[in-house]
């Protein structure tokens, strides 16, 4: 199957200098946040690839790159031409179903935003009829088009929220946490909602989690983020039967067990450092159990196995050579 | 606001003047006696001042109506009193209460336009900072703070003293109404940029605005439909305050005679001209335009302070 999104190298610094001022009388250089440092990944042709990884590594930036809203210092994004021969189109579902529809304006005008500036609609009637459309589409009623968004819960919203991004007639969707502002319940009926649409229209999803379990009902494959790198890449079934990374495997960890509930984690007690200034070599080193001198030195490179797997990390690497050795 | 389509369903809402008699907003300042009293005195004033060439017993802009032997009368209840000059007359014998109601005429006016045109200036110039940030917003956000770090008044001053010279003689008396609103704008924008830049700050970082920016509307089209509109409650508070400053200003550059020709007088024009007088016992042109003046700022500033309140969630 053909890829719908090629990402090489991509590379993101942000300026968090302080102001031309402050830095010439407290002589302080300029400072930049990579927060996202060369990463590669590509999405099959309608499927669905997940970025998950703890608050701060970069996932959102990656979302925000993807679809254009900021630019990348280096590497590129490159969408497969879609059934009209050009590239094709991307729209995002954002994480917060409080600040993602302008309060001010009704529901039906928000979800006809898209057909009006993209001019997909002729007249003011067909617009109207394809609102109505995609609210019942994302399980609405077509009259809720008359109200504003504060008169509809946190899921309601994000219905919303999926009806406008429907109406840009997308092939490609980049969901940024659609979820985690909702509560369990109404995360399962998001979410079964978005794979429905996804058969349905053929979508392509890049979906952004922190949630293991949300991940692993939506993804096709998962790719982990730390501190703006990838560190491992597999299938959902293999990453989560035989994670490889140290960190894939803390991660899996985090899991609420139904059958242990009160089974003992050894969960790093370290936050995770600041990207200001990362940590030199495997930049999680500090929280890993097997770290040694190397990973303090030396970035591992990402290897590719068997199974389709990528990770980066020292002691698969050295494991691999042990058991060929052998 | 942006409602750009017919309701489709038929309509079995509420009117858009029953809806405003639920709302919060209704309810607070039915609720507020300080804001009914400001709201009955400012909608009295308005209509008397806006009905003046109606009610006026006299024109005073028309020297031909003025009696010099009518001159200096006291007001009705003192016992020179004469009708139809019910507050009294000024030297020139023209009646105080026609002037009053002519000058607060030119006060209102003068308010009302300095207040739209620094509205004007200042969303646009506020939008355009917040938005686009970096240098823009440096640049703007610096003009603005050099014109606060000088005293309004001084700016005011500056401005009309300018554009007196500059003005052709025959035009100074017409011109000299747009000179007052042009001064009282150059100070009086700044507070509104900065508060619709902050505001923009905040929303343009909103996913909406992203959103929005996916779609790539053009950045004139989403300051104006999505950011303009949530920035407005704030604004209107300040241009409701604002507008009994710019009153006041407009008095005070009257008073020390670079604003209103006598010809043409405002309220401020009115006390100054009285208050020459004050110490040969005629008080009366110089109290009545002073107590009008008052009622004017307190009604709007009561106003204001019921809008703040009833806009501030934190209040509810």
């Amino acid at each position: 199957m053909s890829d719908a999104l090629t990402v090489n190298d991509l590379t993101c610094n942000f300026d968090v200098s302080a102001p031309w001022l402050n830095r010439v009388i407290e002589r302080k250089p300029r400072q930049f946040v990579r927060a996202v440092d060369d990463i590669s990944f590509s999405v099959p042709m309608g499927g669905c690839l997940s970025l998950v990884g703890e608050s701060g590594c970069g996932k959102s930036t990656v979302a925000r790159l993807v679809t254009g809203l900021y630019r990348a210092s280096e590497g590129e994004v490159r969408f497969a031409p879609g059934k009209s021969g050009e590239p094709l189109s991307a729209q995002m579902i954002f994480q917060d179903p409080y600040a993602s529809l302008n309060p001010r304006w009704r529901v039906r005008n928000i979800i006809a935003e898209p057909l009006r500036e993209l001019k997909l609609r002729n007249s003011e009637a067909e617009i109207m009829e394809r609102v109505g459309e995609l609210l019942k589409i994302v399980g609405l009623a077509p009259s809720d088009g008359a109200k504003f968004p504060h008169e509809f819960s946190g899921g309601q919203r994000q219905r919303i929220s999926i009806a406008r991004a429907l109406a840009g007639e997308p092939e490609f969707l980049v969901c940024d946490e659609p979820t985690s502002a909702l509560d369990v319940s109404v995360q399962a009926q998001i979410l079964n909602l978005m794979r429905k649409l996804q058969d349905e229209m053929g979508l392509t999803y890049l979906f952004i989690s922190h949630d293991m379990s949300v991940v692993r009902h939506m993804s096709d494959r998962i790719a982990v983020m730390y501190l703006g790198r990838i560190v491992e890449e597999a299938d959902t079934e293999t990453l989560f039967a035989n994670p490889r990374h140290p960190y894939t495997q803390l991660l899996l960890e985090t899991i609420p067990d139904i059958t242990h509930p009160k089974r003992g984690r050894s969960i790093a007690a370290s936050e995770v450092p600041s990207p200001l200034n990362p940590p030199s070599g495997c930049t999680f080193h500090p929280r890993c159990p097997f770290a040694d001198a190397r990973c303090k030195s030396e970035r591992p490179e990402m290897r590719s196995f068997a199974d389709g797997s990528r990770a980066a990390c020292h002691r698969i690497e050295e494991t691999v050579k042990a058991i060929n050795a052998a | 606001m942006t409602d750009h389509v017919q309701q489709t369903t038929p309509a079995r809402k509420p009117s858009r003047l029953a809806r405003f008699r639920q709302s919060d907003l209704w309810w607070s300042f039915t609720h507020k006696p300080s804001a009914i009293i400001g709201a009955v005195i400012l909608t009295f004033l308005i209509v008397t001042a806006f009905a003046a060439p109606l009610i006026a017993p006299q024109n005073p802009f028309d020297p031909a109506q003025l009696e010099l032997w009518n001159s200096e009368l006291p007001p009705i209840w003192e016992a020179d009193g004469q009708w139809p000059y019910v507050l009294g007359t000024d030297t020139q014998g023209r009646d105080m209460l026609s002037a009053i109601l002519y000058g607060s005429r030119i006060s209102i006016l003068i308010g009302v336009a300095s207040v739209v045109l620094s509205l004007a200036v200042g969303l646009s110039l506020g939008l355009v900072a917040g938005y686009f940030g970096r240098f823009i917003d440096n640049f703007l956000m610096r003009i603005g703070d050099v014109l606060l770090s000088i005293p309004t008044i001084l700016i005011a001053i500056l401005v009309s003293a300018v554009a007196r010279q500059m003005l052709p003689p025959e035009l100074r008396d017409v011109g000299s109404a747009a000179v007052l609103v042009l001064a009282i704008t150059l100070s009086a924008w700044v507070q509104y940029a900065r508060t619709v830049r902050a505001q923009t700050i905040v929303e343009r970082g909103k996913e909406y605005v992203q959103a929005a920016r996916l779609l790539k509307t053009p950045a004139r089209r989403i300051m104006l439909k999505h950011i303009l509109p949530n920035t407005l409650t704030p604004i209107m508070v300040a241009a409701t305050l604002n507008f009994g400053m710019a009153i006041l200003t407009e008095a005070t550059l009257s008073f020390l005679g670079i604003g209103m020709p006598p010809s043409q007088p405002s309220l401020g024009t009115l006390i100054r001209l009285g208050n020459q007088f004050l110490f040969s016992g005629v008080w009366w042109v110089v109290l009545f335009p002073v107590v009008q003046l008052c009622l004017l700022v307190v009604s709007v500033n009561l106003l204001g302070d019921w809008l703040r309140d009833a806009l501030n969630p934190k209040l509810r």
